[in-house]
């Protein structure tokens, strides 16, 4: 009988934090820009800078730490971790070993069953990010740049707690959504913002000690995260039915040939020679300041789910796919505020702005329109100004380039006709063409009448009020 | 000598600190750091139970910055000592990851 | 008067009466530069145009009025292990041979902004390893006092440049005893402060939770006037301690009356030359004449500061030092195949022998299954020194011994064995360890003409003690040869 295998995956995280500037030096982290363009001796590892520690690092990474149930460790301290690469300029990076922040925390995730399941986190700490290297075309050379050297990072470790790539993913969604929700982050997977380092192993069912387990980075999507799990999981059963044995390595994962490789070398001795930095001195997080952060913690989903249902008593479907963005959330509550129509806004959101991000290919996240300017569509279409069509056609414009609806119906001569006598002359014109459908609508066709809608209102440029034209035919049309 | 310093471990330490030996320098190398261990073993006589490592003599804490951006653009004078400068960025040798 | 006769505190007063000029001041000490470096080896760089232009830009200042201080005007000598802006900056080492930084150290900064004039770079121990500036990459340091010793170390061009005469005063930078022990070699005086009161930011590091920046020079007096410019809260130093009493010339007065100062038996056992051990028993004396209460204690834990140092230092300079690598800045080497070669080849040929040794013992003594054993081991050793010394000084204000075992030794006699070397470091490396302020003074010499220091030791912030004793040191000393 085939052996049956379970995996076990943990997890490490790392999440970009959206300060300002970077963890030990005041350049900018902006994204993008010229080659070392936001550097300085600091974050370029020259001799005699030294490292000054960024406060709102410390307290991004408490925040995310109490939102997902860690102890915070109110004495904590950073250490080097000493390798020597390129994109790493002082050949350590600073990081926290000892005495991470945030440690011993959880997160129930929800499964598609509708199981809930807690998947413990076992430490987050704070550390810097390396720069880029960009390799050349041309000659047989690498480019560094330290634009991205110092950024702050946090790096949120899990216990070996999943067990298939739908529980990694639905806890990556989680964390994104928690990291969303607090605003320390873009968390975007295409930019890194947010980056995955699968720790895997399989063990045959039953089994209590952890097989050898491997470590692949390099996944910046949830496909390629789920990709690399099947990949890995097939690599290790197949190894371990041959009667060979898993080697405990890191890996590295290529999303374009769908496969991953050891990135092991005689040079990489993975022997990092941790040591507290003596260029900067603990951290201590009083119960005061703790507390401050703990009371600056933001409404999370599950609150506002239950809100939105209790306030707007909208359906349990919308709210979950409106709270699911912290964008969409934040832009249901600014418009409803506007506009105090919860019901519309909703229905907007659910409609046309999921049909246009998904046609686009965007995350809600990259939303640039205002709530005024949805709330003034909503408040048009509610006093008849224009007509549902109209609408939708204005909101592609509003979604696009953010326009003005009231402007941009007035310039463009797109108001509703609501005059019953200019309607009329169209409608009889229509009728007079169309002696068929005239005919068969009066044969007991009655969806005849749909086609002469339609005319009438192409007739009008679809700026006809449809529920006009239409209760004018019957009436012609009966008479 | 109490400590033997093996070639596994010279080899070793020189993997981590990225220095490459000459056979003179790793005899001498072997033979420095063995003498150094033996000197530093004088510390095992200590009874240390109980007490924190001192990284810091001094007990300061919280020495932080607020986030306010305040260096500009300074990459010519970043690049101005690089052995090898192209299109704005540091050369090495192609790296495979 | 020979300008060059001139302390730096003199030669500011001078200056500032019209008497002389900065650019006279810097005249003179190209002059004898000139004279006397070929055989002293005091600098690594010197740069006699720009130095004089900027004394001629120091005396239109003063002339306008917008420098007014002390040592305005007053040429100076730079270790080269502190950054100085558009000035070439090696460490004594190949392997930054043509790093020229683009900003200045603090203290640079400070003493700049105080009107003193840079000459040059002073040589050193290749990044500051070394007590005896033998292993600096450009050259040997000769001690002016008798050319065939070596000057100590690793701020021996700066301590040779004062005893020289090349320069009126020097920064040095101190981890094990880098200031004070070439300061006793030179007959120079020499202050390392207490940890955090010069800001770090802008000197290489060697081991970052030991380093001090301090001066060396003609005498008490200038010395507390150079502390009082150097001394600041640096933003930019994580490690920078704010202070309000660094107003140390106030503590120049000869009055040691009280003032209660302990002797450590253990520092005058085996090893301690006779000479040495009398002209600082002597000294005590003096003080002793003045009014303090001289006592003689037991320190313990001395024979296991040097292990715990080394371990230390070793493996902060390990990591400190990954940053040279041939990427950024400095030497790389020409031939290599891929990365990793590029990086060994580069260090390999970069660094010296002496900077090698301690790197591989420092990534030794940290690697997997080390670091309890014998980091974490150091680090609670450490903390065991710390505490004999609050000890001793709850029991006195100051701790009174010798310098360095010996005099300065002749040159190549230490290279030869390190661990010999190293013990020769044995009463100022614990004062880095629990990061406390020592002074050393000038008390004789031996029979052979070379100069004996005395070393005083104070708590943590109490610079103006050491200083109060080692001005009236001074004055006796004074007293003693007129
Ligand atoms: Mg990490
Ligand atoms: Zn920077």
């Amino acid at each position: 009988m085939a052996k049956q295998y379970e995996t076990v995956i943990g997890l490490e995280v790392h999440v970009e934090l959206a300060t300002k500037t970077k963890i030990f030096c005041g350049c900018s982290t902006a994204f993008g820009g010229a080659p070392n363009t936001h550097t300085c001796p600091v974050c370029t590892g020259m001799p005699g800078s030294l490292p000054v520690l960024n406060k709102q690092v410390v307290e991004y990474a408490a925040a995310v730490g109490l939102a997902t149930n860690c102890t915070i460790t109110q004495n904590c301290k950073f250490d080097r971790k000493n390798y020597f690469y390129p994109d790493n300029a002082q050949n350590y990076q600073i990081s926290q070993l000892y005495l991470p922040i945030c440690r011993d925390g959880h997160v129930d995730i929800t499964l598609e069953d509708g199981t809930v399941k807690p998947i413990r986190i076992h430490e987050i700490h704070m550390e810097e990010d390396a720069g880029k290297l960009v390799h050349d075309d041309w000659e047989d050379v690498s480019l560094v740049d330290y634009n991205r050297s110092g950024v702050p990072l946090i790096e949120i470790v899990s216990e070996p707690d999943m067990r298939s790539a739908e529980e990694v993913i639905a806890y990556l969604d989680k964390l994104r959504l928690i990291v969303q929700y607090l605003g320390v982050s873009d968390c975007k997977l295409q930019e890194g913002s947010m980056r995955a380092d699968v720790n895997l192993s399989v063990r045959e069912v039953g089994a209590t000690e952890f097989g050898t387990r491997t470590e692949t980075k390099n996944l910046n999507s949830f496909s390629a995260i789920s990709r690399c799990i099947e990949n890995e999981i097939a690599r290790q059963i197949d190894l371990l039915e041959a009667g060979e044995q898993v080697v405990q390595e890191t890996r590295r994962w290529d999303d374009n040939k769908e496969y991953s490789y050891a990135m092991r070398s005689k040079e990489d001795a993975q022997d990092y020679r941790y040591f507290p930095d003596p260029d900067l001195v603990p951290i201590h997080i009083s119960d005061e300041w703790l507390e401050r952060i703990r009371s600056a913690q933001p409404e999370f989903k599950t609150e506002k789910m239950a809100r939105y249902k209790e306030e707007f008593g909208l359906p349990e479907y919308d709210i979950n796919i409106i709270t699911d963005s912290k964008k969409l959330a934040d832009l249901f509550e600014a418009t409803t505020a506007i506009c105090n129509q919860p019901k519309k806004v909703s229905n907007w959101i659910m409609g046309e702005v999921m049909r246009l991000l998904k046609e686009k290919e965007m995350d809600a996240a990259d939303i640039s329109f205002s709530p005024e300017n949805l709330a003034k569509l909503i408040q048009l279409v509610e006093d008849g100004a224009i007509n549902n069509s109209v609408a939708k056609e204005v909101f592609a414009k509003v979604f696009d380039e953010d326009i003005d609806p009231d402007k941009y119906i007035e310039e463009n001569g797109l108001k509703q006709v609501n005059d019953e006598g200019a309607l009329k002359a169209t409608v009889e014109k229509v009728i007079a063409d169309n002696p068929q459908s005239v005919a068969d609508y009066k044969g007991g066709k009655k969806q005849a009448i749909g086609f002469l809608v339609g005319q009438t209102m192409k007739a009008m440029q679809g700026k006809a009020n449809p529920g006009m034209v239409n209760k004018l035919l019957q009436e012609l049309l009966s008479e | 000598m109490a400590n033997v310093i093996s070639d596994e471990t010279i080899e070793y330490v020189g993997i981590l600190a990225k220095l490459e030996l000459s056979e003179e320098e790793k005899e001498a190398a072997q033979n420095d750091m063995a003498r150094m261990l033996d000197h530093i073993d004088k510390l095992s006589e200590l009874d240390t139970t109980g007490i924190e490592p001192m990284s810091h003599v001094f007990p300061v804490s919280n020495v932080m910055r607020e986030d306010v951006v305040t260096n500009g653009d300074d990459s010519e004078n970043i690049l101005k000592n690089a052995p090898e400068e192209k299109d704005s960025a540091f050369v090495v040798p192609k790296t495979v990851d | 008067m020979n300008v060059l006769d001139y302390t730096a505190v003199g030669l500011g007063k001078a200056i500032a009466k019209g008497e002389t000029t900065a650019v006279e001041a810097m005249q003179a000490v190209l002059a004898q530069i000139e004279k006397t470096e070929q055989e002293y080896h005091c600098y690594v760089t010197i740069d006699a145009e720009a130095a004089l232009a900027r004394a001629k830009a120091a005396d239109e200042a003063i002339a306008a009025g917008t420098l007014t201080g002390p040592l305005a005007g007053v040429p100076v000598a730079i270790k080269d292990n502190l950054c100085t802006k558009g000035t070439l900056t090696t460490c004594s080492s190949k392997i930054l041979e043509n790093f020229i930084p683009t900003y200045s150290s603090e203290a640079v900064v400070q003493l700049e902004k105080a009107g003193a004039v840079m000459i040059g770079k002073t040589n050193m121990d290749e990044f500051a390893m070394g007590s005896t500036t033998e292993t600096s990459a450009y050259g040997v340091t000769k001690n002016p006092r008798n050319p065939e010793h070596v000057p100590g170390g690793s701020s021996g061009g700066s301590a040779a440049a004062v005893a020289a005469n090349e320069c009126f005063f020097a920064l040095g930078s101190d981890t094990g005893g880098s200031i004070r022990q070439p300061a006793s070699y030179c007959g120079v005086v020499g202050m390392k402060p207490t940890y955090g009161t010069v800001s770090r930011y802008g000197l290489i590091a060697y081991g970052s939770s030991l380093d001090q920046i301090g001066p060396l020079c003609k005498d008490v007096t200038d010395c507390a006037t150079i502390m009082e410019i150097i001394s600041s809260y640096d933003k930019k130093d994580s490690t920078s301690i704010e202070r309000k009493d660094t107003d140390f010339t106030s503590a120049l007065v000869d009055d040691v009356k009280g003032l209660k100062i302990g002797i450590p038996r253990d520092y005058f056992r085996e090893g301690l030359e006779p000479e040495v051990k009398e002209a600082v028993l002597n000294a005590a004396k003096q003080l002793e004449a003045k009014g303090a209460i001289v006592e003689e204690f037991d320190l313990s834990l001395v024979e296991y500061a040097i292990p715990t140092y080394y371990t230390i230092a070793a493996a902060e300079a390990s990591s400190n030092l990954e940053r040279f690598d041939g990427v950024k800045y400095g030497y790389r080497a020409k031939e290599f195949e891929g990365l990793h070669d590029m990086y060994k080849k580069t260090r390999s040929e970069g660094f010296g022998p002496e900077v090698k040794r301690r790197i591989m013992l420092g990534s030794f003594v940290l690697s997997s299954g080390y670091y309890d054993a014998y980091y974490l081991k150091a680090l609670r050793v450490k903390a065991l020194i710390k505490k004999a010394f609050d000890e001793a000084f709850a029991k006195y204000d100051i701790i009174l011994g010798p310098v360095a075992p010996t005099t300065a030794p002749k040159l190549g006699a230490s290279l030869s064995d390190p661990i010999k070397m190293y013990l020769s470091d044995i009463y100022t490396i614990s004062l880095n360890l629990a990061g406390l302020p020592g002074l050393s003074v000038p008390v004789g010499t031996d029979n052979a003409g070379l100069p004996i220091g005395v070393q005083l030791i104070g708590d943590c912030f109490e610079e103006k003690k050491l200083i109060r004793a080692g001005y009236a040191l001074e004055q006796a000393q004074k007293g003693q040869v007129e």
